[in-house]
């Protein structure tokens, strides 16, 4: 393994490391004007990143051939998938943020340039086969986070959502340290290969106890139950397209890191943490929903509706298998696409002041005032409520196949229980703009950006999306399929 | 079967109209509307037309692969077809029935009832047993809707509660069916009829889809969201409702529960059978005070299912025929009642019974019909309703005769609750000016009523064609289960004679045997 190989296989992170590093001093000596120009920028790195990781994806890679500098990094299909939808959700929430920093002449370089050191994080998270690397993504992405969450620093609610994910986040960090450190203890060795072939024989109690504190600092990152506490505060609080951010690629990112952790370098110990996931995920699709009724303000509304699809996400983890981790990858990309139609279109609904509207009473009868935001809400919806023949159905019944495939009857029916109760609150959300009387509120009109990333998702969601669900299906397979290549 | 691909073109029809409906204006939509469902209806008796009685059991089939391993795979038995026209003969009705009392947003109004319309295709002619969830579930989102923007006053509590109730009947059926795609490895449905599974598998499938059929039946005591929903809905919707979405709980005891799970079926006939005696009884006594039509109607409407669930699981072809055409016959008896409460609604608001009176006098023609219908409900001979009953009782009497006692009570009590309710809508003094000010039938509600009518009558004095397609199809249902019939407590069973004449008294003829053991009364037997 040369050095030449390795830089190789990193191509799409020293672009986007490249454009952050020139775009920072370009935001630095071009000030407030250049914030177009380093949006656009930002955006074509992002791009051009997304392109070079495609060939990993459509080649299948796997294995020992994907990995760079000593096995500390993997490009392999799966990192190549998650990748990708990271790359898009940074792409939209770059273009979807002008039209709501904008009015508040808030717009600055440095948003796209924490977006892209954000997702260069990611981009090292979901490729990271080595604890250390591992830990380096994940501070990358976090702290970019935490100042992207207080950007509105002039907002009071923004710099308390940044400190309360900051200082919730470090805990976090904390936790997953302790664990990774009780994990090189007792298995002598940071990479995830080794850690596998160290617990092939059997899981110590000490080495019990790292993966528990790992995964325990995994679910905050993703939000699950019993770490999920932070969620509803950081996004009602951050700005709303930072909210947008945070609800998808972030979220892909821990995702895949979570699966990678757990069926890569805990691969050989499944028992031992598959209860501890089941029960975060069945914990999440009931806390995520009961949670989610008594809120009015839309985006915490959103927030648990995130909780409890990561429950949903992580009953395909549970079932510890390529299919599942094939169906949980699927499972990603819809939700990706759900989350980005609904918080944009919430991010769209604004008063004749240009004043952003985020709770219930505004949306009311939204319906017959703006009906094409609010029929898209409607696919959003019912699609997030897991109803045929939306997308969002297929997301889950992709899951819960992987878990009936994997004999956890069970988990599946439980899981699928408590969905009913999520689907209250998706219903309430269509019956406040549908059956309610009108109030009128949102009337300024949105930019043209937004309608599009709306509309798209709205296309995506609906029926006309089983088009593309061929080739997605494909994709997932194959990424599945590159993770346990090297198992 | 080749050449057009029929059963596509049903479901395509209603969809491009439903598009189209959301884009024009009001009355461009009622026309659009109106042409779609005629031409499905006209692609109905072009179906029905060709359909080959006692030909292949499954027939017009067409096939493609979708992703996620499940297949777009339409075909239609006898069962489907009858059901099929069903629908599509409601529906030009159900449109006529809205033309003028929908006037809030009629292209979304007409544009859900399209795709009604195309969903109910979709789940009689689904040959994929996840095509048949997606199409069956799809449903919850038009209806849904349709009762929360256009219902009545209480419509959002009605909405919630129908959709929930039937989200949470359903969706532990899918996990069974994720199963059985899982274990059979094929979401055939011709292919899974024929599939044996475990017994012990049986159990826990069949009360998984009993879950989701029963609240869609449905069932006591999981009949009260149906009340709810009805009240609240605009008529066409409760006459969908009615019509042809109650049909789908039916439709699926007979498509899965009882082919697929025959062991599991006859081990809770009597969870069934309990069920539905309690369902006639209970809801057609909660039926005789209700002051509100449509409630009445409603809770007729649950009484009528009870027999048909009893005739399904008796376990013979007659019970299930019964049970077909009770399905048919109540989807256009009760949807022509909810018609008939639609006209005087549309002309005094009010579905108070007390509010109407002496009807018969200023509406005569009105009059006739709703006798018509009432008749027909309560199953009067030559009406469709009196083949339903007659046939489906006569199966159910072959497996329990007990069963049977209780359930033709139901009967009785449905003769006293819908004659009680047409005294007083119909005859007795005109209590209200407004009530008896209200004008006769017009054209367009004539349009309605008199093809439900010729209907209910044609299924009345002839209903063998409407049995001559099901017939084969129904026989093969019956085979498929007779290994597993529970015995019947009707059929004449032949005793063993006695040993002894009536007469004979145990010691008489020999007194030192008194109370002995039955050895040595037979012995005595013998010497006698």
């Amino acid at each position: 393994m040369d050095y030449a190989t390795s830089f190789g296989l990193v191509i799409p992170e020293l672009v986007l490391t490249g454009a952050g590093l020139v775009l920072l001093m370009i935001a630095a000596f071009g000030g407030e004007k250049s914030s177009r120009l380093v949006s656009i920028l930002a955006a074509v790195a992002l791009g051009a990143a997304g392109a070079l990781t495609l060939p990993a994806l459509i080649d299948g890679a796997g294995g020992e051939a994907t990995m760079a500098f000593y096995q500390q990094f993997s490009a392999d299909a799966f990192a190549s998938f998650a990748k990708l939808l990271v790359y898009i959700a940074a792409i939209a929430c770059l273009m979807i943020a002008p039209g709501f920093f904008g009015r508040l002449r808030a717009m600055r370089p440095e948003y796209p340039v924490l977006v892209l050191f954000a997702t260069l994080g990611m981009s090292i998270m979901v490729s990271a086969t080595d604890l250390m690397t591992l830990y380096i993504g994940l501070e990358l992405n976090s702290l970019a986070a935490y100042v992207l969450a207080s950007f509105l620093r002039n907002d009071s609610r923004s710099a308390e959502a940044g400190l309360k994910y900051f200082v919730l986040g470090a805990l976090a960090s904390g936790i997953l340290l302790y664990g990774m450190s009780l994990t090189y203890g007792f298995t002598g060795t940071t990479s995830f290969a080794g850690i596998r072939l160290a617990q092939e024989a059997g899981l110590s109690t000490g080495a019990l106890f790292g993966l528990i504190f790992v995964l325990a600092g995994l679910a905050f990152k993703i939000s699950a139950v019993p770490f999920h506490m932070w969620t509803p505060d950081v996004y009602e609080g951050a700005p709303t397209p930072v909210t947008t951010f945070f609800a998808t690629a972030p979220k892909v990112a821990a995702i895949a890191l979570t699966a990678r952790v757990a069926l890569d370098a805990f691969g050989s110990q499944a028992d031992a943490w598959r209860q501890i996931v089941i029960f975060a995920a069945l914990a999440s699709i009931v806390v995520g929903a009961l949670g989610a009724i008594g809120q009015n303000n839309l985006k915490r509304l959103l927030a648990y509706s995130s909780i409890n699809n990561v429950g949903f996400i992580l009953i395909g983890l549970a079932a510890a298998t390529a299919e599942g981790a094939s169906a949980m990858l699927f499972y990603l990309a819809i939700y990706v696409v759900m989350s980005l139609g609904s918080f944009v279109a919430v991010l769209m609904l604004r008063n004749g002041d240009g004043e952003n509207l985020e709770t219930f009473d505004d949306i009311a009868g939204l319906s017959s005032t703006r009906p094409g935001i609010a029929w898209c809400l409607l696919i959003m919806m019912f699609s997030l409520a897991g109803i045929p023949p939306l997308m969002g159905f297929f997301a889950k019944l992709e899951v819960f196949r992987a878990v009936v495939e994997a004999g956890l009857i069970p988990l599946a029916v439980i899981g699928i229980a408590a969905s009913v109760i999520g689907a209250f609150y998706y219903i309430k959300f269509v019956k406040v703009m549908f059956f309610d009387e009108a109030v009128n509120r949102a009337t300024k009109s949105a930019s043209a950006s937004q309608w599009a990333i709306l509309v798209i998702c709205a296309i995506l969601i609906s029926p006309l999306g089983w088009f593309l669900t061929r080739g997605l299906e494909m994709m997932t397979d194959t990424a599945a399929a590159g993770l346990f290549a090297g198992v | 079967m080749e050449g057009l691909p029929i059963l596509s073109l049903m479901l395509l029809v209603p969809l491009v109209g439903a598009v189209l409906c959301m884009f024009v204006n009001a009355s461009t939509a009622r026309w659009v509307a109106l042409i779609a469902t005629l031409i499905d209806l006209l692609l109905g008796i072009a179906l029905w037309a060709s359909f080959d009685i006692g030909g292949a059991q499954w027939q017009f089939t067409e096939r493609a692969d979708l992703f996620a391993g499940f297949q777009y795979a339409l075909g239609i038995d006898g069962i489907a077809l009858m059901l099929i026209m069903l629908s599509v003969f409601l529906m030009p009705i159900c449109i006529l029935a809205s033309w003028t009392s929908v006037t809030r947003r009629v292209g979304e109004y007409m544009a859900a009832f399209l795709v009604m319309e195309l969903l109910m295709i979709g789940v009689f002619a689904a040959q994929d047993i996840l095509l048949f969830y997606i199409f069956f579930e799809a449903g919850l989102i038009p209806m849904y809707l349709i009762i929360g923007i256009w219902g009545g006053a209480d419509r959002i509590y009605a909405s919630f509660k129908f959709f929930l109730y039937t989200l949470l009947g359903s969706v532990v059926m899918l996990i069974a069916m994720l199963w059985m795609v899982n274990e059979a490895g094929t979401g055939d449905i011709p292919t899974l009829l024929q599939y044996d599974f475990a017994p012990e598998a049986q159990t826990w499938l069949w009360l998984a889809f009993f879950a989701s059929f029963a609240v869609k039946m449905p069932m006591w005591p999981v009949h009260t969201w149906l009340p709810a929903a009805h009240v609240q809905a605009p008529t066409a919707g409760s006459v969908i409702l009615a019509g042809v979405l109650l049909k789908l709980g039916g439709y699926g005891f007979i498509r899965f529960s009882l082919p697929m799970f025959p062991e599991a079926s006859a081990q809770f006939m009597w969870l069934v059978f309990g069920l539905s005696m309690i369902a006639v009884v209970v809801t057609s006594l909660i039926a005789l005070v209700q002051h509100d039509m449509k409630k009445l109607i409603a809770y007729s409407s649950v009484a009528h299912m009870a027999i048909v669930t009893a005739g399904l699981f008796a376990f013979n072809a007659q019970g299930i025929e019964g049970a077909m055409v009770m399905m048919l016959s109540h989807g256009l008896v009760s949807g022509a009642l909810f018609l008939c409460v639609g006209v005087i609604y549309d002309r005094l608001h009010t579905r108070e019974i007390e509010r109407y009176g002496g009807l018969a006098i200023n509406m005569p023609r009105y009059a006739v019909f709703f006798l018509l219908f009432t008749m027909a409900s309560i199953g009067l001979p030559g009406t469709s309703g009196f083949v339903a009953e007659f046939i489906s009782l006569a199966g159910v009497y072959r497996a329990s005769s007990t069963t049977t006692f209780v359930l033709t009570t139901g009967i009785i009590l449905g003769a006293g609750y819908m004659l009680y309710l047409y005294r007083r809508v119909v005859f007795g003094e005109q209590k209200n000016a407004d009530a008896a000010a209200m004008p006769d039938l017009n054209p367009r509600e004539w349009l309605m009523l008199a093809p439900v009518a010729a209907a209910v009558l044609w299924m009345g004095v002839y209903p063998e064609s409407f049995l001559a397609p099901m017939r084969g199809d129904i026989a093969a249902i019956e085979a498929r289960i007779a290994r597993a019939a529970p015995p019947s407590d009707a059929d004449l069973v032949v005793g063993q004679p006695r040993a002894h004449e009536a007469n004979y008294i145990e010691g008489e003829h020999d007194a030192d045997h008194g109370a002995a053991e039955g050895e040595h009364a037979e012995a005595a037997g013998e010497e006698h």
